[in-house]
């Protein structure tokens, strides 16, 4: 069994339902933002959305109104400040009040460990003397049987659907993630069905080493090929971040009619191929 | 009083000097970041920095905008994924200290990055903990690094992301943990400690050309200042040449009109 190789328009319409829950992950480095604009063109509502650093990819999904809520550990945009769609949807309830669930990065990644080993929850000797457990019913605590220590408690991360980029593919689906790998394998493993957008589809995927992370096509659900579908982040080997992006999203953010100006010419205008203007390839760059 | 260098200078500075050659330093962004990095640059070349991304040992030529730039796998000794991070490295124990900022702290150096108001109805949403509570928690010690203001240094904090001293005292040991906690606040006026006794911060380093009165207008709370004071050792040639290398070669890669996907 391989995962099926096809087009982003496909996988998204074919996986994707209004109300799921979505995680697209990617640790600052390979995250889908082609996978994300695709959601948004074909207009899916009611998404609850699990990421631990939202980052713009989730600012430009909560702008447009496609969630109903999300369950986070770091809200920012990193090095430059605040996610304006994320704040004016908490601080104000624009465009549609947003249900937060919000955790500490330790506990997130704990949740998505428990859910690819298929447990109900995750533990850890986290969160102590923290406020978050007062506002966040899903931070509770369980005794260890053994010691009698007290650990918290959080519930795994199962979603519906998780979205991850990837550097490459071979034609029966096995993705290749090399560099900052965050929790895309655990993401995917703890998913019902997933989606993997890769830069380059190759014939031999040639792992360069036999521990490289490597998710078998037979773990996937469908895998895309959508070069440079990883900007403004970066892949590993292909093309860098651009910290001019991230520090210009600042201000297209800030204003609604700015950013709704910019939604519709960078994604409803838009197809995965206007993506592929950023990437490179690894021999292009050499 | 005119002085070579500035304010946040001399933080950064005062900051990189309380790291040592044989610490494992889990690594905050920002200052603490352009701090941990003088240090490795000047007095401490073999230091293990760490990024939460799962980047061990890494040695950025510039200062990384995220905590998960290319510049800080691409120089690592090696690269784990996150819950790896947050289990093993973090969790099980192996850093000796944790460099933190924060938007808010108080007296007893608990830090808020979470919100400004009520949670559920936030005057100003801030982006949250991220890594910070268990950092706080597990790693053996706790530098931070900030700015002193009166925004900043506050009598009383709206919500407590990461717990320092919590209430002071031994309330640390009351709730099981066994590090030592914030051990040091390195602001751009002063250096903070907690007393020993009831862990409250109190000014224990003036910088240079900075008197006390500045230091008590521009903190939230009466602040307190040690039996024996010293005045912080201005920088050193080196310390500023390394800094302000560091920070040019950082505009310069940062730099750019961003107008590729605008």
């Amino acid at each position: 069994m391989a995962a099926r190789i096809i087009s982003l328009a496909e996988a998204i319409a074919d996986n994707l339902r209004d109300g799921d829950t979505l995680a697209m992950e990617g640790f600052t480095h390979l995250i889908p933002y082609a996978a994300a604009h695709e959601i948004i063109r074909q207009g899916r509502k009611d998404l609850f959305l699990i990421r631990m650093t939202p980052d713009l990819i989730y600012d430009q999904l909560i702008g447009v109104g496609a969630a109903r809520g999300m369950k986070f550990s770091w809200g920012g945009n990193p090095g430059v400040g605040s996610l304006h769609r994320f704040r004016d949807a908490v601080e104000n309830q624009w465009p549609r009040p947003l249900d937060i669930e919000e955790h500490s990065h330790a506990a997130m990644a704990n949740a998505y460990e428990a859910g690819a080993a298929n447990l109900p929850f995750a533990m850890l000797r986290g969160y102590i003397g923290a406020d978050l457990p007062k506002v966040n019913p899903n931070i509770r605590s369980v005794t260890c049987p053994f010691t009698g220590e007290v650990l918290a408690a959080v519930p795994a991360i199962r979603p519906d659907v998780s979205v991850i980029h990837a550097l490459r593919a071979d034609r029966k689906g096995n993705v290749l993630l090399e560099g900052i790998v965050g929790v895309q394998k655990e993401a995917v493993l703890a998913a019902k069905r997933s989606i993997v957008t890769v830069e380059e589809i190759v014939d031999e995927l040639n792992p360069p080493s036999p521990n490289s992370v490597v998710l078998p096509g037979w773990a996937i659900s469908a895998v895309c090929h959508v070069p440079g579908g990883a900007f403004p982040s970066y892949a590993h080997g292909y093309y860098p971040r651009s910290n001019a992006f991230y520090i210009a999203w600042d201000e297209i953010a800030r204003d609604r009619d700015r950013f709704n100006d910019w939604i519709r010419d960078n994604v409803m205008n838009a197809t995965p191929e206007d993506f592929a203007k950023y990437a490179k390839t690894p021999a292009k760059i050499a | 009083m005119s002085q070579d260098f500035t304010p946040t200078e001399m933080m950064i500075i005062a900051a990189a000097r309380a790291l040592i050659n044989d610490d494992v330093c889990f690594v905050g962004i920002g200052a603490p970041s352009a701090a941990c990095n003088v240090a490795r640059l000047t007095h401490a070349p073999d230091i293990t920095l760490i990024y939460e991304s799962g980047t061990i040992g890494t040695r950025p030529d510039v200062l990384p905008l995220s905590i998960g730039d290319g510049e800080l796998c691409d120089t690592a000794l090696f690269t784990v994924p996150v819950p790896e991070m947050f289990r093993y490295w973090l969790q099980g124990g192996r850093i000796t200290t944790g460099f933190l900022g924060g938007a808010q702290i108080d007296r007893f150096a608990n830090l808020n990055t979470t919100v400004v108001g009520p949670y559920d109805n936030p005057k100003v949403r801030l982006p949250g903990g991220g890594g910070a509570p268990e950092i706080a928690s597990s790693c053996g010690r706790i530098f931070i690094t900030m700015a002193l203001s009166k925004r900043g240094f506050v009598d009383k904090l709206p919500f407590i992301t990461s717990m320092g001293h919590g209430e002071g005292g031994n309330h640390r040991e009351r709730l099981g943990m066994k590090t030592a906690g914030p051990t040091r606040v390195v602001t751009d006026l002063c250096i903070l400690e907690p007393d020993p006794e009831t862990k409250e911060l109190t000014v224990t380093s003036i910088h240079s050309g900075v008197t006390r009165d500045q230091i008590v207008e521009n903190c939230g709370w009466p602040i307190r200042f040690a039996a024996e004071i010293v005045g912080t050792p201005v920088p050193t040639e080196s310390e500023l040449t390394v800094l302000r290398d560091i920070n040019a070669r950082t505009r310069k890669a940062h730099s750019g009109d961003g107008k590729e996907a605008a």
